[in-house]
């Protein structure tokens, strides 16, 4: 297991490096984004809107955050993962239209999406899902927020990093994805579990 | 005299102890699950989950930055039925602020949200009755990722036991990684469509030590959990040997061509606090001792 220290913008070479089981912590900046920001993002592409940050190169965090507002700035209370599936059908264009270089999340994401990171350079980055605190605590400063009409979780937040993680690369630039192999092994596995429930 | 202000203030810290601490049950499991796991990557999954309730704990922070919808079970004493609605209701939207809770609750379609965890039939309370002198209030933060993979099946009733298992093994291997494993299975069998899947959520409520007083029933829980965690597939679904922490079954009777299997998954923020609020006015808070706040 390799233990690698990563700062955005995120270059194409060193992502294209990453291998799945490798060990990653991430500086710089991290936008959230979920089913709404992902949406809306590629809807004001299409329709030649301006959008708020630059994607090239981002680190894109499945994550709907709790956030406190004090004063004018806001703080983060935790910030752990969203189930990346739901994005499933939105991220292969997301990931060709903006050039986005880590998608972090939990639960892995189809194979349109692990072919979309092979073509573009791209990697998916395994954060335990749940554990928002632990997350949070790579977290420096909430710089930004964008769309907040589409409320606290939806909404697009700019965070500032400081070797967040671990983080595990779940998905490589390489189509090798740790579900794909963890699915096979279950497929396997499965006989053994109907044997011991006395299915076959 | 049990007042409005009184029942606010358990269901305040109710929340509290919620979101901010497991109940000894699901902390041991964890604990053990982390001593099971040899590989690297399902153990650095666990680490980092104790790691979290720690933080939790002494920050008095929310483990999870989804702190779900409020699925609240009360339970009244004899002749103790009095309305707790409202206490509730401006309990959950306190909570929301002081804790914080995240809003979750939205409209279904507009997706409006009115950022208090409140709106029509939200939180959801089930009512219950009991011969004690007291009113029992549980609540249950249900986080979407496990919620989000329940299922429910018609079965036949010829598919029987093996119609059961199956499903059972099904629903897990299609839900991997996305409800946070090691999860907590939740299954209701017989009643109706709507009773299973009630039960199956009910199941969650009981410790994952305590085996269900059918002894069929526990048989059942025993085989599925070891079976399950033959599956490999692991903490947040990255391989390992732990995908389950506990299974818990309810059952009712159905109709004699019906067999309903319900499931629902809890992850392993498997959050629940249970209090006692006795005729005096004192609130006893069963689930989470330590934490009783005065
Ligand atoms: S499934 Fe549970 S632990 Fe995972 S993010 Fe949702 S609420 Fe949190």
């Amino acid at each position: 297991m390799k233990d690698i220290k990563l700062t955005t913008p995120l270059d194409e070479d060193s992502i294209r490096e990453l291998k799945i089981g490798d060990v990653v912590s991430l500086s710089g900046t991290i936008f959230t984004a979920r089913d709404e920001a992902h949406i809306r993002a590629l809807e004001y592409k299409k329709e030649g809107k301006d959008i708020p940050v630059e994607f090239t190169g981002s680190a894109v965090f499945h994550c709907g955050p709790i956030m406190q507002k004090e004063g004018d700035t806001w703080h983060l209370v935790a910030a752990g993962p969203t189930t990346s599936s739901r994005m499933n059908s939105l991220e292969p264009e997301f990931i060709k239209t903006f050039g986005a270089r880590a998608i972090i999340g939990k639960g892995g994401m189809s194979r349109p999406t692990l072919d979309a990171m092979k073509s573009y350079g791209c990697v998916y980055l395994a954060i335990t899902g749940g554990a928002a605190l632990l997350a949070a605590k790579g977290i420096t400063s909430v710089k930004d927020v964008h769309w907040l009409d589409i409320g606290m979780p939806e909404a697009l937040w700019v965070l500032e990093a400081e070797g967040f993680g671990p983080l595990i690369v779940a998905m490589d630039s390489q189509g090798n994805s740790l579900y794909e192999n963890v699915e096979s092994e279950t497929k396997h596995n499965i006989k053994m579990a109907k044997q011991k429930l006395g299915l076959i | 005299m049990i007042s409005d202000d009184v029942l606010k203030k358990a269901t305040v810290e109710l929340l509290k102890n919620a979101v901010t601490a497991l109940p000894e049950d699901i902390n041991t499991a964890l604990k053990k699950a982390y001593e099971t796991e040899e590989d690297a990557i399902p153990k650095m999954q666990l680490k980092n989950i104790l790691d979290n309730i720690e933080l939790a704990q002494t920050g008095s922070l929310p483990m999870c930055q989804d702190t779900g919808i409020h699925i609240f079970y009360v339970t009244f004493g004899k002749d103790m039925v009095i309305s707790v609605e409202d206490a509730i209701r401006n309990g959950l939207k306190e909570a929301t602020k002081i804790i914080p809770l995240r809003p979750n609750a939205v409209h279904p379609l507009s997706r409006h949200n009115p950022g208090d965890n409140t709106g029509l039939k939200m939180p959801y309370i089930n009512y219950r009755f009991s011969d004690k002198d007291y009113i029992e209030i549980a609540v249950m933060p249900k986080g979407a990722g496990s919620e989000n993979m329940s299922a429910l099946a018609m079965l036949t009733p010829s598919q029987g036991l093996s119609g059961i298992k199956e499903f059972a093994l099904n629903t897990i291997v299609k839900a991997g990684g996305k409800p946070c494993p090691p999860t907590i299975i939740g299954m209701g069998i017989g009643g109706s469509a709507d009773i299973s899947m009630k039960l199956a959520k009910e199941a969650l409520l009981r410790p994952i030590n305590q085996r269900n007083d059918d002894s069929q029933i526990a048989e059942l829980e025993n085989e599925l959990y070891s079976a399950i965690n033959t599956l490999g597939i692991g903490p947040m679904g990255l391989g390992g040997k732990t995908t389950v922490l506990g299974v818990n079954i309810e059952y009712a009777y159905c109709h004699t061509a019906s067999l309903p299997i319900a499931i629902n998954i809890q992850c392993w923020a498997a959050r629940r606090a249970v209090a006692r609020i006795h005729p005096d006015g004192l609130i006893e808070h069963i689930s989470h001792p330590k934490e009783v706040s005065p």
